[in-house]
């Protein structure tokens, strides 16, 4: 997986001018490094978020206000004993997780992540080289991010299959029931949007709402918008759709086998999910970036508040049951969502 | 250059995982290489600059594999091999001939490549996307809406198979217990 990036990266680099290979090779290594990290901080704030909401103090006690309980569980993650069950698909257990973590990444390869800057000349070898915002500006930006999304779940399915366990097997039935229920409502969702717009580039996306709040998609699009962070939690297996893993139902579902850092890239691979989603909602329907002054910090502020919208609804609302899902999705939402494409197209039209 | 290492790396990858799917006894494995060889196809489509068609392969075949593999899970046991019923010889004969014809004519083909002419070049400046559009919706329209009317066909199909009893419970109605039971009875 991960040569598929490098290869399909310098693809795309030759047709640009000003980008050159190793300025997409730094943002690359800064993708991993930050959003790996941020993961890692993600459990931190998901645990306080939460613990706040139920009135109680989360983590404590490691560090300042349970600062280090990060660095302590990376810890745990890293030395934990890593065991494969015995009637276990070996090859297939071991490779589930790194699909999971790479094609997460893989999507983030694609949107714009943090400001472009020039390296500055004092720094030895790489001194001038200018890293883009988006490693792989394609000009189908959006469907390749949430092709590889997709792409991504195949993770949970293999690693409950291959696992030879009951609550794993249920696990990925799970996958596969979730998968082909929010696909068509993510689809459609977006494509009222993509209408307007008319084109499937995220940089497009951004210039078409420049100007400030009252030329965001959102006011256009209220209905594509709920739509789609509706089936945006279903993609990120974010409660109350997260079926996959319910431990009162099924333990943990796909992941009940993995230990140390498989279990790790499962989560990581989750919270890059998240992220790109957020990342996604806030380009496509609340304005994206400007590059001038601040600007950059208003998107990061607009993911932040995404990140936080789904650990509210976590602490708020209960689960769904994967037939109740099911029905969601293609009696309610995809109706609503084939509605507003054609009302959209005919306003358009007049 | 990059691109001719990423050629051969998908070819080689995507014709080891195809034989893998061919071969392979263990349904797992053999899903797995499906998967994996079709997603390995998109990049093709991405090295020949058909951006668009590179993400319809990834998303299309992502969610049709997927399809496969909940079938796959409810007929098979994922983590033991499978015992396959011998198919006659002269049915194999007649199969591995005919894929070796087809073989032969797809490595001869290049030698006439100078007949072969691209009717619809890329555009500069104009996206992939928009390419394929207006190609779909003027010289191909019909064969693109006699494809959107036979997936309604398909679509009515399924919902009247598979709505038979649906008004029906299964674990409440004892009608519907009883009816299980027949069922199993003549099994």
């Amino acid at each position: 997986m991960e040569t598929v990036t490098y290869t399909q990266v310098e693809t795309f680099v030759n047709n640009l001018p000003e980008v050159t290979a190793a300025g997409v090779w730094i943002k690359a290594i800064i993708i991993l490094a930050i959003i790996s990290a941020v993961a890692g901080f993600g459990t931190y704030l998901e645990r306080k978020v939460l613990a706040f909401m139920q009135r109680r103090l989360g983590p404590m006690h490691v560090g300042p206000y349970g600062l280090l309980q990060i660095i302590a569980d990376g810890i745990k993650l890293f030395t934990k004993e890593d065991i494969v069950p015995q009637n276990a698909n070996r090859l297939i257990f071991m490779l589930a997780p790194v699909i999971t973590a790479a094609t997460a990444f893989i999507a983030l390869a694609a949107v714009p992540v943090f400001p472009d800057f020039t390296v500055p000349e004092w720094i030895p070898v790489l001194g001038g080289t200018f890293v883009p915002s988006i490693a792989a500006d394609l000009n189908i930006g959006i469907l390749f991010v949430l092709g590889t999304m997709a792409a991504g779940l195949y993770g949970p399915l293999l690693a409950g299959m291959a696992q030879a366990n009951k609550w794993g097997i249920i696990g990925a039935a799970r996958t596969a029931i979730q998968f082909l229920s929010y696909e068509v409502v993510t689809g459609l969702s977006i494509l009222a949007p993509i209408m307007l717009v008319g084109s499937l580039s995220f940089v497009d996306f951004n210039n078409a709402q420049a100007g400030g709040i009252e030329n965001w998609i959102v006011w256009k699009q209220p209905v594509a918008f709920i739509l789609f962070l509706i089936a945006g939690f279903a993609e990120t297996n974010r409660t109350p759709f997260d079926l996959l893993e319910h431990e009162a139902e099924v333990v943990s579902g796909y992941a009940t086998e993995y230990s140390g850092m498989r279990w790790g890239m499962f989560f990581i691979g989750e919270y890059a999910n998240m992220i790109t989603i957020s990342i996604i909602a806030a380009i496509v329907f609340l304005g994206g970036y400007s590059e001038e002054g601040i600007g950059w910090l208003t998107i990061i502020l607009k993911v932040g508040f995404f990140f936080f919208l789904m650990l509210w609804v976590r602490a708020s609302w209960p689960h769904v049951r994967p037939d109740q899902l099911m029905w969601l999705c293609w009696k309610v939402l995809m109706p609503i969502a084939v509605i507003n494409v054609v009302i959209t197209g005919i306003v358009m039209m007049v | 250059m990059y691109e001719t290492i990423a050629f051969y790396l998908f070819s080689v990858l995507t014709i080891g995982l195809f034989l893998v799917t061919v071969l392979s006894k263990n349904v797992l494995y053999a899903m797995t290489a499906l998967a994996a060889g079709m997603v390995l196809i998109s990049g093709f489509f991405f090295i020949l600059g058909a951006d668009f068609l590179g993400v319809v392969q990834l998303i299309v075949y992502v969610g049709a594999v997927m399809a496969l593999y909940s079938f796959a899970m409810m007929f098979f046991d994922a983590t033991r091999d499978i015992k396959e019923k011998n198919t006659p010889a002269a049915l194999v004969f007649l199969l591995g001939g005919l894929s070796a014809l087809v073989l032969v004519l797809m490595f001869a083909a290049p030698i006439h490549s100078e007949a072969i002419q691209a009717f619809y070049p890329v555009h500069e400046g104009v996206g992939n996307a928009q390419d394929v559009g207006i190609v779909l919706f003027t010289k191909y329209l019909v064969p693109f809406e006699v494809a959107a009317v036979m997936l309604l066909v398909a679509m009515i199909a399924g919902i009247i198979l598979a709505g038979k009893k649906m008004d029906k419970s299964l674990t409440e109605d004892l009608n519907a217990d009883d009816e299980i039971m027949k069922q199993k009875d003549t099994k």
